[in-house]
């Protein structure tokens, strides 16, 4: 069995050596993506090299080492800017109906000179003067001024900012205005909530510090709340605790539950939770709320997420999501470089804060799978690319980074390798009329549940061994190539008719339209070229080189490490599902016009031929259920992406995808993936040979 | 014994029903000898009718008013399929009167004045269940591989009380030795054959051995077991407790298989004590059930309350301990025999799971009513002991042992969507109707038992109405296409489920049936198009046959 493990090396966390044994150095890898790998290695030296090599490769110094400026093609042969214009927080706030009358776009950060770390772009109420912004934005930790979030159509807003510089006294005037100003932009409340994200105590602590709380005395109609979500340390420790728990050699019932109990991994969930939903409920309830916590780039940014996902429908599509990754994420200046440690930097700032935003979008997934368009495998592959750095949207701290580094010119987005392979992130439970309004979970410490698929992932052993992320969208597959299939058989039969009946009457080429309900496009797209899986740019690690039987046996429930397979086949088809506008949607296909009314009355010469234009299309496909490895004997674990090849219907893994083309019978002649043996000898040929059709007449 | 003595006020108006996931009722109150049944008298609000053998513990509460003046109050009704029903009473007599009568009727324990023996289906009766898995039916492959054979030694349950009137038993084995192997084991529960796999290797159970102080042996005993173990291997017998339960037996006068006396096997302990000794389970079970319901519990608590009250480990040990003895079946074709101290509680646990990982066919809805008839009917699990307590109450000998078994099996449906028959609303439709039941399958505590009172011949068995078509429909996993194979499962902690259709039912609305139903969709719909694609290349095939044969 050919058994490799990638690790990409950004994923690396730690790279830890272990007292040496008689069989060898062992090494302890952990990566970003839970995945720890043991490994033997016979002779010291090289252990020491290799730890040396790991260690300074894991951790590039500066930004500009960072694989996304080395990476030069994405699988799908996208061009550099595909994605990087996908969202723009103008368009965002478009949606929302803002600007109107009581928000306007200022232009008062235009080079990021009142706040840094915010968008240049930011939306405050009509009414606020430039001296209340800039008054208001001295009196906030690092100049984050309360600024527009999110506005509801009851017009309520969650506005966001960071602590006031309040010490035990101050006040200022600007900033007391600002807030009442955002107060009075909804006009349906008299009040509004100022939400502290943070337990009393810090806040207290902060107070020391010349930073701290808002004072319900000084400013008018507030009413003030303290929440208690932890600090970034607390939950770097937590997750610590949390991983440890996970690699326990032999765990117990006893040892498992404690150990997830002392973690208080899901104690964290929850308050991130709770305090989101308390804001979602203020929301719907039509009044407005201004959330911080500290610097209000970490707390501030999950909890005004996690509560717009609940009050907001568009933000569980696909495209919803990764807007609002793009605005309270990216645009506000969560620390992706710093709390990813991308770069050798005081680990001290490393923080799961972004993980939480996606565990806690799994706990809402989980209750209510029918009210989100994407699935299980879109929120690991978000966790996954936030810390590989193999495409630019992740890199830099805030906006201004990410201009100052021309990320948009210099790398790849994520975003647009993404959209070409929608299909793998779709949902098939989605049903957008389940919930067309707010999203209430259920947020008793019962329904808070330890994502196994994420902090268990390469455990391949406890995952359930029927699963249905991969049953579900096969049948879904499955129905849309039969569907293809059902179109051309009635084209063909239809055919078939007029030819007999034509015959008798001997009137050629008359073409009945007998369809079969598909509205499918009849324009075939052009393959998008399946390119390999670019290793050899993509700077990863093979352990190839360390022998299987230095590996020892307590390594071995953990070997059925998979690599992080950037994969290669999407198809244009999945691109039109994107239905903002995407820049390949121009230019880039060729339409080659394959099945006109002539192609339709051209029939194979005989029989035979015709029952093996038939069977290019199998009719039933290999059940997904027992299949624990590719044909290749690539092993095909929980998480492995399988695919099914629409010629043969066998399984296969994405390398054994060998071609996506055309199949004569199948009437949309969209590229369907094939395997190695069924694919066409030259890929680029879909149609059949001429030399095998007759004229009808 | 009338009912109307029990019955102390048959009807009370004026009350006020709340319960979990409704609206409030506000009724009538009326006492029949086995129901209480609630209406509100108005067209749409559906009626509550409850038997009163599903009430588990009654709690009154008094509204104290200022003063110490007593005005009306509430009763808790906790119930076995774990609903807890307040009702408001402003009367305080009715209030006590109400509470007098429910605690008279839902203590009655003479099973012939059960609902069963009063309840008179209404549909005809396709097939009886009562006959449905007869063992010559159930063991004929066994049988005809002329190495087993049917005993009716127990004919008159004179050897075994609770073994039913027939067992497989090897053929070479006379009915003498028999009953005098039935003088050495527990309950008179001689080894009998539970499962015999594909390999040929087989499942065996007993009651313990009557070892005791005095290091009894029996002949007969040892015949039985050395006649199913080929020359040159070795049987593997597993002791489902641990050594300080064996030695505390021992000094009772049973224990476990001296060694020296069962050369021919190797004996391993596997401890499941807690199943084997019924209170414990049914304390962890409370437990496990008063933290499900507790709104107000905090993260921490939930975990820590989870771990202490043992349940989950329960549910992994189970499923471990089965998967080792499966192991020996189905991988070194090892004959396996299994005991505690009864026989009647973990043994019949771990053959039932046994099954599960090796039997596709008690994958099936059939297959598994095939599985509980035989291991835990007619095997003589004592469901009428058992389930006299739920979790809000504490009786002797009362335990969740089969609660245990149908939790072990959801945890299969999670790990194996696709390959059982059943989806886990009929676990729960199991576990309702062995608490308290129109139908009769699950009444007494063994064969014997239920032959003497006329359960059989007076009462519906529950599969007969399981198994109408339209009833059966509702338990049919969309997802269903069956494994042939053995299927195992992981026993890690991560793995474990908590039961949340069945536990947490009452607390959070539970939205499987909704999920489920989409799967059908998906399904079918791929169904209904692979069908039509075929029906299509039959259509095709046909015209161009047509043509290509005029074309000559």
């Amino acid at each position: 069995m050919r058994k490799e493990t990638w690790i990409l090396l950004m994923h690396i966390s730690t790279v830890e050596r272990l007292p040496i044994t008689t069989t060898g150095s062992p090494l302890l890898v952990r990566t970003k993506t839970f995945q720890s790998v043991f490994f033997v290695i016979p002779r010291e030296r090289d252990c020491h090299e290799m730890h040396q090599t790991l260690l300074r490769l894991s951790q590039p110094v500066n930004l500009e080492e960072l694989y996304c400026f080395h990476y030069k093609s994405t699988p799908d042969d996208l061009p550099k800017s595909a994605g990087w214009n996908f969202f723009d927080i103008q368009t965002e706030f478009q949606r929302m109906n803002v600007p109107n009358e009581q928000w306007t776009l200022c232009n008062a950060n235009r080079d990021y000179e009142l706040c840094d770390t915010y968008p240049s772009e930011i939306y405050v109420p009509a009414r606020a003067s430039s001296a209340v912004l800039l008054g208001s934005a001295s009196f906030r930790s690092r100049g984050r001024l309360p600024v527009l979030a999110y506005l509801h159509h009851n017009k309520a807003a969650i506005a966001r900012c960071s602590q006031p510089l309040s010490g035990f006294s101050a006040r200022c005037m600007e900033d007391e205005q600002m807030l009442d100003l955002i107060r009075r932009a909804n006009p349906n409340c008299g009040y509004m909530y100022v939400v502290d994200t943070r337990p009393r105590i810090n806040a207290m602590v902060n107070r020391a510090a010349g930073k701290g709380y808002e004072n319900e005395a000084f400013y008018e109609n507030i009413k003030f709340q303290f929440m208690g979500i932890g600090n970034i340390h607390v939950m770097r420790k937590s997750l610590q605790k949390l991983v440890e728990t996970c690699e326990q050699n032999s765990p117990t019932m006893s040892s498992f539950l404690n150990g997830l109990e002392s973690s208080g991994w899901l104690k964290h969930i929850k308050s991130i939770l709770d305090t989101s939903w308390w804001i979602a409920s203020a929301i719907s309830g039509g009044v407005s709320v201004c959330v911080h916590c500290s610097d209000g780039w970490d707390r501030t940014a999950q909890v005004c997420s996690l509560a717009a996902l609940c009050i907001e429908p568009h933000y569980r599509t696909i495209n919803g999501y990764q807007a609002l990754i793009e605005k309270d994420w990216l645009s506000f200046g969560h620390k992706f470089t710093a709390r990813c440690g991308h770069v050798a930097c005081d680990s001290r700032e490393r923080s799961p804060v972004f993980t939480q935003l996606l565990d806690c979008t799994w706990q809402l997934l989980r209750q209510a799978p029918e009210a989100f368009q994407f699935n299980e495998r879109f929120l690991l592959t978000l966790h996954d690319h936030a810390h590989a750095c193999q495409y630019g949207t992740f890199i830099g701290n805030c906006q201004k980074d990410r201009r100052d580094l021309r990320l948009s010119e210099r790398t790849f987005s994520l975003w647009g390798y993404m959209a070409s392979h929608l299909n793998e992130y779709k949902n098939p439970l989605y049903n957008p009329k389940a919930y067309p309004d707010i999203l209430k979970p259920d947020l008793s410490a019962q329904s808070i549940r330890f994502w196994r698929g994420m902090y268990c992932r390469h455990e391949s052993g406890v995952h359930p061994r029927e699963s249905l992320a991969d049953l579900l969208p096969a049948a879904v597959h499955h129905a849309t190539a039969l569907t293809h299939h059902i179109d051309y058989l009635a084209k063909r039969i239809s055919t078939f008719k007029n030819l007999l009946s034509g015959r008798k009457e001997r009137k050629d080429d008359t073409v009945v339209n007998y369809q079969n309900g598909s509205s499918d496009t009849v324009d075939i797209e052009t393959k998008m070229e399946a390119a390999e899986i670019d290793n050899k740019q993509s700077a990863m690690m093979s352990c190839t080189p360390i022998r299987a039987h230095d590996v020892t046996s307590k390594s071995k429930h953990r070997q059925h490490a998979r690599t992080l397979h950037y994969e290669s086949g999407g198809n244009l088809s999945e691109l039109e599902c994107a239905n903002h506008d995407h820049p390949l949607k121009e230019g880039a296909p060729k339409i080659i016009p394959l099945i006109t009314e002539k192609a339709d009355a051209m029939i194979p010469a005989t029989l035979s031929l015709l029952e093996a234009e038939i069977s290019t299309v199998a009719l039933d496909w290999k059940t997904i259920k027992n299949v624990t490895e590719c044909g290749c004997s690539t092993p095909l674990d929980h998480f492995s992406r399988k695919h099914h090849c629409w010629g043969c219907g066998r399984v296969v893994c994405t390398r054994c995808v060998a071609a996506r083309a055309a199949l004569p019978a199948l009437h949309a002649a969209r590229a369907a993936p094939l395997c190695a043996a069924c694919a066409p000898s030259t890929p680029s040929t879909p149609v059949t040979p001429p030399d095998l059709l007759t004229s009808a007449t | 014994m009338e009912f109307i003595e029990l019955i102390l006020i048959n009807k009370l108006d004026g009350v006020i029903l709340r319960y979990p996931h409704h609206d409030n009722v506000d009724g009538t109150v009326c006492i029949t000898g086995h129901h209480l049944i609630l209406s509100s008298r108005k067209e749409g609000v559906r009626e509550l009718w409850l038997l009163h053998r599903n009430i588990d513990s009654i709690e009154k509460k008094e509204n104290k008013l200022s003063g110490g003046v007593v005005q009306g109050g509430f009763l808790y009704l906790k119930c076995k399929d774990l609903r807890i029903f307040q009702l408001d009473i402003n009367n305080t007599t009715e209030l006590s009167l109400l509470a007098q009568t429910l605690e008279n009727l839902s203590s009655i324990q003479d099973p012939t004045l059960f609902y069963p023996f009063f309840y008179r289906h209404m549909h005809p009766i396709m097939e009886n269940g009562y006959t449905l898995y007869s063992i010559e039916g159930e063991f004929t492959k066994v049988i005809a591989t002329e190495e087993w054979r049917i005993s009716r030694v127990n004919q008159n349950y004179t050897v075994c009380q609770s073994y039913p009137k027939a067992v497989v038993v090897p053929k070479c084995i006379d009915d003498e030795t028999l009953a005098a192997a039935a003088t050495f084991r527990q309950g008179g529960r001689f080894p009998v054959l539970s499962y015999r796999h594909n390999n040929g290797a087989v499942l065996l159970r007993a009651g313990q051995p009557l070892y005791g102080p005095k290091h009894r042996r029996c002949r007969p005993d040892e015949q039985i077991l050395n006649s199913i173990v080929n020359v040159g291997m070795k049987g593997v017998i597993y002791d489902l407790r641990s050594s300080n339960m064996i030695s505390q037996q021992q000094n009772k006068g049973g224990g476990s298989e001296s060694p020296s006396n069962y050369s021919q096997w190797k004996i391993y302990n596997r401890p499941m004590d807690e199943v084997d000794n019924q209170q414990p389970l049914l304390e962890s079970f409370s437990k496990l059930i008063e933290t499900c319901i507790d709104r107000e519990i905090s993260c921490d608590k939930w975990l820590s309350r989870l771990e202490s009250c043992g349940w989950p480990e329960s549910v992994r040990n189970s499923l471990h301990t089965a998967c080792i003895i499966a192991q020996h079946i189905h991988q070194r074709s090892e004959p396996v025999l299994v005991h505690g101290t009864r026989g009647e509680d973990a043994t019949l646990l771990i053959c039932s799971l046994v099954q599960i990982i090796l039997n596709p066919d008690s994958r099936t809805i059939r297959g598994l009513q095939a599985l509980i008839d035989r291991e835990w009917l007619q095997g003589g699990h004592p469901f009428q002991s058992r389930v006299t307590s739920g979790p809000y109450s504490s009786r002797p000998r009362a335990a969740p042992t089969f609660t245990l078994f149908l939790d072990c099996v959801r945890q299969f449906l999670e790990q194996f969507p696709c390959s059982f028959e059943y989806r886990q609303c009929f676990l729960i439709t199991l576990f309702e109707h062995a608490y308290a039941s129109q139908f009769g399958s699950f009444l007494c505590d063994s064969d014997r038992e239920r032959s003497a009172l006329g359960v059989y011949d007076q009462t519906t068995s529950l599969w007969s109405w399981m198994n109408q078509p339209e009833e059966l429909a509702v338990y049919i996993n969309p997802l269903y296409d069956p494994t042939h194979d053995v299927i195992w499962p992981s026993v890690a902690p991560m793995s474990y489920v908590i039961w949340e259709e069945l536990y947490l039912r009452w607390l959070v609305k539970q939205r499987t049936e909704e999920k489920e139903e989409l799967y059908r969709v998906i399904r079918t719909r791929e169904q209904a198009l692979r069908a039509q694609a075929q029906q299509l290349r039959r259509e095709l095939n046909d015209l161009a046959q047509q043509y290509y044969a005029q074309d000559k």
